[in-house]
């Protein structure tokens, strides 16, 4: 139990010291959801301040990361093969990691379009790329993605010619993703933080595929 | 460490059914025959989860499959695939 003294009712303030950017509850689901928590934390399972460490990673998190990662796959053809023969190992070099998941970056070509979605629900590489889209959680996207990935890209502004072979990678149990896109031409002599700029978020998706060096 | 059961390039059928349980295989694929893409490591079985902790862990595979052996009219070319992830206790050998 924790040290602090419980009110009669056991109506103290733990509700109020939770993170500070929770809204208050308003739903029986979260009431019971934050009863919990208290119930954990009091156990001893876990600090508020892990709690406040894991919610502070989660949104320091941002396609940047994915970014740099992709950057250094364009300029450093040994580090390309380990990221595609293991991600999850390659990212932890950079200091990324996606504990407990598999991470696995499928690589476009001349040949080939690689595009990212999770039928059954949203999977998302999170910790590492941030909150993902709402288009990406979308019934339309999941559903469509699967069975007519050619017109999905095409809303999405990627022509592909039948040239062009396509990947659709469905996130189903415990291996998350990212694509490595292709480098644009025109960028010979470009530093890694130059390159970083260019890559999108929706490039490690998979919704886009040329990325410009405006 | 269980060693895995299939091999990559291995023809697979993943199999046809519906526990009444939670369960990671989307109904698009299931029945459908594949190729094993690589071999994944050993993770809690989802089904398990109702009640208790997931265990014994289970090897998952990533499995490819056509595009146009999933969807009658297809709209891309016969070259386009898609590639899924299944746990091992979900595929089936194909002669």
């Amino acid at each position: 139990m924790s040290g602090h003294d419980h009110d009669d009712e056991h109506d103290h303030d733990h509700s109020r010291t939770f993170q500070p950017d929770h809204p208050e509850p308003t739903t029986d689901a979260a009431r019971v959801g934050l009863a919990l928590r208290e119930l954990l934390i009091e156990a001893g399972h876990y600090t508020a301040d892990e709690e406040r460490d894991v919610i502070a990673a989660m949104q320091g998190a941002s396609p940047e990361n994915g970014a740099k990662i992709v950057a250094r796959a364009w300029t450093d053809a040994v580090y390309r093969e380990r990221l595609l023969a293991n991600g999850a190992e390659a990212i932890r070099e950079l200091g990324f990691a996606l504990d407990p998941y598999e991470f696995t970056v499928m690589e476009n070509s001349d040949d080939v379009h690689n595009v990212i979605v999770c039928t059954l629900c949203s999977c998302y590489p999170r910790a590492l790329l941030g909150m993902s889209p709402a288009w990406y959680k979308s019934g339309n996207y999941r559903a469509r993605v699967v069975r007519e990935p050619r017109s999905v890209l095409r809303e999405f502004g990627v022509e592909l010619s039948n040239d062009v072979e396509v990947r659709v990678h469905d996130s189903t149990a415990e291996l998350r993703y990212m694509v490595l896109p292709q480098r644009p031409v025109g960028t010979d002599g470009w530093t890694e933080e130059q390159l970083a700029s260019l890559v999108t978020r929706d490039s490690l998706i998979g919704t886009q595929r040329e990325l410009k060096p405006d | 460490m269980t060693a895995p059961m299939f091999a990559v390039g291995q023809r697979v059928r993943i199999a046809d059914r519906t526990p009444p349980v939670h369960h990671r295989v989307p109904s698009y694929a299931k029945g459908r025959v594949g190729v094993i893409e690589r071999i994944c490591g050993l993770h809690g079985e989802p089904e398990k989860f109702i009640r208790g902790d997931g265990e014994p862990k289970q090897r998952i595979y990533r499995v490819r499959v056509a595009q146009d052996a999933l969807w009658t009219d297809y709209e891309g070319i016969a070259r386009d695939k898609l590639e899924i992830e299944i746990f091992e206790h979900w595929l089936e050998t194909v002669e």
